[in-house]
């Protein structure tokens, strides 16, 4: 869906993006993960065209797109920046039909799909006359998914999308977003310095340093397999966590001891759910006793409670 | 309370005067902001567009800027005479740079995130300009227009030294007769109107978004409508044209006894006497109110017309000194009335050439006359005390007060300080009264018409006989004020109606009957 293919960008001396390839697949999050100035946003920015490449070919849909005049690449583009990117001076429901607008979309059409929008983020119809200065944080990042969906573009591109955030409100926010349908079925390419966010929101991870590729592939690859000690240190200090939130029932399903046979819990837990997850739901039950069912691949199911879960990893760990 | 009474007595006695002066004032406050705001609102685009001519052109604005304003009006005169269209350039020129400088802080101040996401949602640059630069940048923009409309209301009172009405024809006019309730009439409403516009662009500066759009749009409109205004009060016509300074507008001895003694009925304009004799020269006006020896009389080969029925009191000139320093310093007087006698008309008027002409220094020009006459002499550097002399604010005054300068220096052991160009009677009047001067030079026909303000009756019968006037105002002067009038230079400098030679010749017009006579012809 979208293809880089040697792409390099240079400011002046300094090669910003050194000769980097990667391809993201339709519905597929592409997550750029690094520190400040690795060239991630450079790399976000030369997909639409704010910045145009030194060298490389881009290809979006298999269409050049230095082939197509940068407006109409843009449209068909959404775009998401921080929360305080919205227009100050537009109203929600204008902010949300900027792109309809430019597209020359009928008054009807662009109504019935701000409604539709607002309704699947989450937000009250009536908050279409407001002004973003009258909304939360949360609430404005919520419009500017809405504002980047509106056109209905095949590719999403995102940058620190959660970033000027809170810690809890960016947490729920990602969370209802990873839930979202309409997101599901886009191919986005994500740029974030966040560590959990990257993990959470990506089906692939492209880790960068200084212009250049570190290493690419699913997550649990860059965790448990790093190509090099970079890759290897830039996980160290949240290790655990991201193993937990990398590692699914399925993949510890054999070390997983029952703690009951017989088993009658409300909760009922699919097999590629992260053990986070699970550990977040056996926290929330009484102290010690709490029980969950598990369910591997195949449908088999497993009821265990918080002893086992931690005796499995650590078993999982030794491997 | 009495002055108050007076002055609302006053203003109302003139209103319709008022209103045209107020309607001028408006519509040249407006029409040069209109203009400023077309040009000055692309360049502001333009410099934000392209951030490396910003340097060049906010430094050209903000050197204009700095020109004072009357040297602004002077520079215009040469390049598009007088009346509304130099007022209008000066003050488009001096509204120019809040405007440019802020439509250009306001668009570069736009938050980059904001310009970002227009952009990356896929807006053209035309497209970014007007849907998200300029609604936001429109508050900045707006608070500059507010000020070029409250430096614009200021600077357009001085639109009346070059004939192009407003407000500050009463103002100066009041300044040059010493009439307080005429100055209040023009400088209270200038003020207002500062105000009120000022309120008014601050309210609409503050207003939501949604209710800005129809005031966005209907704002040009209502510029256009005040700018009208101006337009209005241009119905009269005449064969020629007249200026005459604020001063002579207003004085029983000026155009108030034009009409009333010869019934001369001509389209004037008010304008001020720093730049009329060139107005002259360069056939903006037909006839000026002129002093009987400026000198550029003679530079600009103009005449005068014969005051046939005497309107115009002798206007002797002579120090006027403060008593209580005369009898500080008795060797003061001794000094002072070197000079009595001296100068004649036509010794002054080349004086007057030598400055406003050849251009040589009131200094240079005092010191070779003093030295031709055998007066001069060193500097003693005495340091006995101080006299403070004052000056009005043209040529020859400034010659006067540098020889006045040299006798006492050089004959007494006093040391001087001079406070010249003191623009008016009043002002200048007003500094000695209030022991800011000790002397300064002055006219007997001044004395007794605009300072004392003699009643008509008896100035009718005084004028007849130059004794009798000087005589007249020494004795109210030591009277009333404590200051005696020493003895006169000489020289008669009397207003009078002046033309251009060839002008005249080829009219037949040399006295201002003769000027009545043609003017009523057909």
């Amino acid at each position: 869906m979208i293809k880089l293919e040697q792409v390099s960008k240079d400011f002046g001396k300094v090669k910003a993006v050194d000769n980097i390839s990667f391809e993201v697949r339709e519905g597929e999050t592409m997550v750029l993960l690094g520190t400040s100035g690795c060239g991630k946003t450079t790399t976000l920015r030369m997909l639409n065209r704010l910045i145009e490449p030194t060298s490389g070919k881009i290809t979006i849909n298999g269409k050049d797109i230095l082939t197509q005049p940068q407006e109409q690449l843009r449209r068909n583009i959404g775009y998401v920046l921080q929360h305080n990117s919205l227009f100050p001076h537009y109203t929600v429901a204008e902010n949300i039909a900027a792109v309809p607008q430019l597209l020359k979309w009928d008054k009807q059409k662009i109504v019935t799909r701000s409604e539709e929008l607002m309704h699947k983020v989450n937000l009250a119809a009536s908050y279409l006359t407001s002004y973003p200065r009258e909304l939360s944080g949360g609430q404005q990042q919520r419009v500017n998914i809405a504002r980047a969906l509106a056109a209905n573009p095949d590719v999403l591109l995102m940058d620190e999308p959660f970033g000027a955030l809170d810690t809890i409100t960016r947490a729920s926010i990602r969370k209802e977003f990873s839930e979202l349908d309409e997101l599901k079925r886009k191919t986005i390419v994500m740029v974030t310095h966040d560590v959990q966010e990257a993990f959470e929101m990506g089906d692939e991870i492209c880790l960068m340093n200084e212009g250049k590729i570190m290493q690419k592939g699913k997550p649990s690859e860059l965790l448990f397999h790093p190509a090099n000690d970079f890759v290897r240190s830039f996980f160290s200090s949240s290790y655990l966590q991201l193993v937990l939130k990398t590692v699914q029932i399925n993949d510890i399903w054999d070390a997983l001891e029952e703690t009951v046979t017989v088993a009658q819990t409300a909760v009922s837990i699919q097999y590629n759910e992260p053990l986070w997850q699970v550990m977040e739901r056996l926290m929330k039950g009484n102290a010690g006793n709490s029980l969950i069912q598990v369910r591997n691949k195949q449908g088999a199911t497993k009821t265990i409670g918080r002893e086992a879960l931690y005796n499995a990893i650590s078993n999982y760990k030794a491997k | 309370m009495a002055q108050e009474q007076s002055l609302l007595s006053f203003m109302s006695e003139q209103s319709g005067k008022l209103l045209e002066q107020t309607l001028e004032h408006i519509g040249l406050t407006f029409i040069s902001l209109f203009i400023a705001v077309i040009i000055g609102l692309p360049l502001g685009i333009l410099i934000s567009r392209r951030k490396k001519l910003s340097g060049i052109v906010l430094g050209t604005a903000g050197v204009l800027q700095t020109i004072p304003s009357i040297a602004l009006l002077g520079f215009m005169i040469p390049l598009l005479g007088i009346g509304p269209k130099p007022a209008i350039v000066a003050l488009l020129l001096y509204a120019l740079l809040p405007i440019i400088r802020n439509t250009y802080t306001g668009i570069t101040g736009v938050d980059a995130t904001i310009r970002e996401a227009a952009k990356g949602i896929g807006m053209s640059s035309t497209q970014v300009l007007f849907k998200v630069e300029l609604p936001l940048a429109m508050p900045v923009i707006f608070a500059g227009i507010r000020t070029a409309t409250v430096i614009n209301v200021g600077v357009a009172t001085l639109a009346a030294y070059i004939a192009a009405g407003g407000l500050g024809e009463f103002i100066f006019g009041g300044i040059s007769l010493n009439n307080t309730n005429m100055i209040l009439a023009g400088a209270i409403p200038a003020a207002l109107l500062a105000i009120i516009f000022d309120f008014l662009l601050s309210r609409l500066q503050k207003m939501n978004v949604k209710k800005l759009r129809l005031a966005y749009i209907s704002f040009p409109f209502i510029i256009l409508i005040l700018s009208s205004f101006y337009l209005l009060p241009v119905a009269y016509s005449s064969k020629l044209l007249a200026g005459f300074t604020p001063e002579f507008m207003g004085r029983t001895d000026g155009y108030l006894g034009l009409k009333k003694q010869y019934g001369l009925n001509i389209r004037t304009v008010v304008i001020s006497d720093a730049v009329m004799y060139e107005a002259l020269y360069h056939k903006k006006l037909d006839v000026i109110s002129g002093y009987s020896t400026d000198g550029r009389l003679k530079a600009y080969d103009l005449i005068t017309l014969k005051d046939d029925k005497g309107i115009f009191p002798p206007y002797y000139a002579a120090p006027v000194v403060r008593m209580d320093i005369l009898d500080k310093y008795p060797e003061l007087e001794q000094a002072l009335n070197m000079l009595a006698g001296r100068i004649n008309d036509s010794v002054m008027t080349d004086l007057n050439y030598r400055a406003d002409h050849l251009k040589q220094s009131p200094e240079q020009i005092a010191r070779n006359f003093l030295m031709a006459q055998g007066l001069w002499k060193e500097p003693r550097n005495g340091k006995k005390g101080i006299v403070r002399i004052g000056t009005k604010i043209f040529g020859e005054q400034y010659i006067l007060g540098n020889m006045y300068s040299m006798l006492i220096k050089g004959y007494t052991d006093l040391d001087v300080a001079t406070k010249t160009g003191l623009g008016g009677t009043k002002i200048c009047f007003d500094a000695m009264t209030n022991d800011q001067i000790d002397m300064y030079p002055e006219y007997t026909g001044t004395g007794l018409l605009v300072i004392l303000k003699t009643d008509a009756r008896i100035a009718n019968a005084l004028i007849k006989n130059n004794d009798s006037v000087y005589n007249y105002v020494n004795d109210n002067f030591e009277k009333q004020y404590h200051i005696k009038w020493l003895k006169p230079i000489g020289f008669n400098n009397a207003y009078a109606l002046m033309m251009r030679r060839q002008q005249s010749v080829e009219l037949g017009v040399n006295s201002i009957s003769g000027l009545k006579k043609y003017l009523e012809k057909r």
